[in-house]
């Protein structure tokens, strides 16, 4: 069938219109070049989709998970670890389980709004451990773009003034709810620091957004607008400017280049009418996400690029993280017949524990931070409160088990390690050699390993949230995985926080792209996700993604003023 | 399997609850609710189409009703699984997982067929005592006889689901006492009671 061209010249082509591709959208588009802004996934409008303050009983389903929508039907995010007609593999004896949103905005309708800068020891791993490498750059080269993000995103946090989590400019934190201070009481008693959690939601009007009205439902999509995805935040000002066009349902096949060995564009396939399109653009900004940037680089193959664009060295889906991640949660019985009252707050914790300890001390490298859940925050939902004989220690039924169900609600509290692995040569991703997607896309195989570095980490994680349960005089709800089971590890991929497929550096032999993102083969092909980090700290990675996209694209609209792309 | 009687049938698909009589509400919301599902009912009834199961056989339907309100009964605080809508749910939810389908089938024919050996009959046909000595048996996990470990197995999720679906519903979640889920415009944190149950207080007050 023929390919359908469109005769328009766009300035610039971005993939995928997440934190990444809505960031670049947004400066671009303002600094005035013509974009186009390709989205595999649907248009989604919060204002009119957004299931906020939907009851389970609104539901026959009573808000349990469906095929895309794992976190259940309610959830603002379509997507999952399992989409129809686009698989994935992995490679014999290993297990990546890799998530993807389809949908306008990506994967910034699904996260925890956790907004944290990597510190100035994040990028320079390598010099204070000897393990993974350094980045090329500095926290003080994105120090700039963290600050001018938090004002214009909006985030609430504390001055606190630790060494290696920078201070924002803050809104205030909202007050900790009781069982909050209950942990916090707690981590004081055994030294560990647990301080307001900083989250993108706004707890002041902002920018012409609502302020947070405490539903807790962040995840549902915020109708007012009151926390950060791309579509609330970044893509209307690009709108504005009447330059961005955004292309939905635009599945990307491949970067096409010219005989110079420039990028021309983006050959797509549209999922409805499933004919083969391409846009042509001067300049091309990759934001797909990191594993599926670095698929549609390998992808791209062609006589000058026999191993894919941009993959010289041979690192494109190398260096593939994802945090490390597991959760314990604990019944405390202080909390048991609570008082009835409103604990929803913002969509997150109100107070986290970042990394407290020096790892020259510890058998680990590299640290992770604790996110606090439980109480009565939330709305009782599908699965509710199952094998309660954890609970009341027998099980039962009948009039005894419907009070206990009553007295022990609210009673449980949850801890969820999420920490920094170091980059291994035996987790990657590359394109698997028989298996194609429903469009005809050769899909991604994955290979994934985790290292001792990482099982002892969550060997202290296991200990220490079982040691804060204990404190609190409770006990947690399962009993402590073995080695064998990695201490409850999850699998690689499971925390949705990959990145390093692309990564940066000053060395084209070992790097995909330089310290501007720029690929290090192609001088008008940026890539705007993920995969540039060198390292993936123990820090949500968005904020630094979006920090990132901001300092790219900046560097993208000068460099093409002074015609240099 | 012996037919159901009549009489029988009534009673499991209840358009008057047996013991409505006896009940003593507490709140304004509880009795709303109460007056929904019987208003429910009541139109089902007058239409001459009780719900009818998707996934689950007439038996099957019976069955899973008196279970459920085994597990959640009717007390003074709120009513029972089926004026909840459980066994609705439970329906919907065996076409909608269809994973599900299997062991719930498996589970409820274990059942029956542990009440066939023991009382020669199936379990809707037993007696309340009958029907509880066979709960006793698989509703205590610490304390199950191995030889009933795959009805335990099955009474265990069984349970899970009929909790799931009670405690969403809307007389569930009133009945928990849950609060939120609405526009607050200000965030004070929690109330002073609240705080003091767990002996907290912010810094300051």
């Amino acid at each position: 069938m023929q390919i359908i061209r469109e005769p328009k010249l766009y300035d610039v082509c971005i993939v995928g219109s997440g934190a990444g591709g809505g960031m670049a959208a947004k400066v671009l588009a303002e600094a005035g070049a013509e974009v186009a802004l390709l989205e595999a996934g649907t248009m989604w409008d919060t204002e009119k989709d957004s299931k906020m303050f939907a009851w389970p009983y609104d539901s026959p389903r009573r808000g349990a998970a469906t095929q895309e929508k794992p976190f259940g039907e309610f959830d603002g995010c379509i997507g999952g670890w399992d989409i129809d007609g686009e698989p994935y593999t992995n490679a014999p004896g290993t297990t990546f389980d890799w998530f993807r949103a389809r949908m306008l905005g990506g994967r910034t309708n699904h996260w925890g709004r956790i907004s944290l800068r990597f510190g100035p020891d994040d990028f320079k791993r390598r010099s204070i451990d000897g393990l993974g490498d350094d980045w090329p750059i500095t926290y003080d080269d994105l120090k700039p773009y963290y600050d001018k993000l938090d004002q214009l995103v909006g985030i609430f946090g504390s001055i606190e003034n630790l060494p290696n989590e920078p201070d924002g400019i803050f809104l205030p934190p909202p007050k900790p709810r009781c069982y909050e201070l209950l942990v916090k009481h707690a981590c004081d008693r055994l030294a560990i620091t647990c301080i307001p959690s900083r989250l993108s939601i706004l707890t002041r009007p902002l920018n012409g957004r609502h302020a947070c009205h405490y539903c807790g439902e962040c995840g549902r999509g915020c109708k007012v607008h009151a926390n950060f995805s791309s579509p609330s935040v970044l893509l209307p000002p690009a709108l504005r400017t009447g330059r961005l066009r955004i292309v939905t349902n635009a599945m990307a096949r491949e970067v096409t280049t010219n005989e110079n060995g420039l990028a021309t564009g983006i050959s797509y396939v549209n999922t409805q009418d499933k004919r083969e399109y391409h846009v042509r653009a001067r300049i091309v900004v990759l934001a797909a996400s990191a594993c599926e940037s670095a698929r549609l680089l390998l992808n791209s193959k062609s006589s000058r690029f026999p191993n894919g664009l941009a993959n010289a060295s041979g690192t494109v889906g190398r260096y593939l993280t994802d945090s490390t991640g597991l959760t314990v949660r604990g019944y405390i019985p202080k909390m048991a017949n609570g008082v009835p009252h409103n604990e929803d707050g913002v969509g997150g914790m109100h107070l986290y524990v970042p990394w407290w300890l020096d790892n020259k001390k510890l058998d680990f490298p590299r640290g992770y931070h604790i996110e606090l859940g439980g109480g009565r925050r939330g709305i009782p939902s599908f699965p509710f409160m199952s094998n309660i004989e954890r609970y009341n220690g027998v099980g039962g039924y009948g009039k005894t088990l419907k009070s206990d169900y009553r007295k022990f609600w609210g009673s449980v509290l949850s801890f969820s390690g999420r920490g920094e692995m170091v980059a291994n040569d035996d987790c990657y991703c590359e394109i698997d050699p028989r298996v194609v997607d429903k469009y005809g896309i050769p899909v991604l195989r994955f290979h994934w390993k985790w290292s001792e570095y990482e099982i002892k980490q969550a060997k202290h994680m296991q200990d220490t949230f079982r040691g804060i349960i204990h404190e609190l005089g409770g006990t947690p709800l399962e009993a402590m995985p073995s080695q064998d089971q990695f201490y409850g590890l999850l699998n690689g991929g499971r925390i949705i926080h990959e990145v390093g497929t692309t990564r940066m550096g000053d060395d084209p032999k070992t790097s995909v792209v330089n310290k501007n993102c720029q690929a290090h083969e192609v001088k008008n092909l940026f890539i705007a996700d993920g995969g540039p980090f060198v390292s993936n700290a123990d820090k949500n990675v968005t904020w630094t993604i979006l920090a990132l996209a901001m300092r790219t694209s900046e560097y993208i609209a000068q460099e093409r003023n002074r015609l240099s792309i | 399997m012996k037919p159901i009687s009549r009489r029988k049938a009534l009673q499991i698909f209840g358009s008057v609850p047996v013991a409505a009589a006896a009940i003593v509400w507490t709140s304004a919301e509880t009795q709303a609710a109460q007056a929904q599902a019987q208003a429910a009912r009541r139109q089902a009834a007058e239409r001459g189409s009780p719900f009818k199961p998707k996934f689950f056989t007439r038996h099957e339907y019976a069955t899973v009703l008196v279970l459920a309100d085994l597990i959640i009964p009717r007390d003074e605080r709120s009513g029972s699984a089926s004026d909840a809508g459980v066994p609705e749910f439970m329906d919907f939810m065996m076409i909608d997982q269809p994973v599900r389908q299997t062991a719930m089938r498996g589970g409820l024919a274990f059942i029956d067929h542990l009440c066939d050996a023991r009382f020669d009959k199936p379990f809707i046909e037993c007696t309340d005592a009958e029907r509880r000595q066979v709960l006793d048996d698989l509703a205590y996990p610490g304390k199950v006889d191995p030889a009933f470990a795959h009805g335990a197995a099955f009474f265990g999720s069984f349970r899970d689901l009929t909790a799931s679906g009670f405690w969403t519903s809307k007389m569930g979640i009133e009945d928990l006492q849950y609060l939120g889920n609405k526009p607050v415009a200000e965030w004070k944190g929690c109330p002073s009671e609240a705080l003091e149950h767990l002996g907290v207080k912010y810094e300051g007050e």
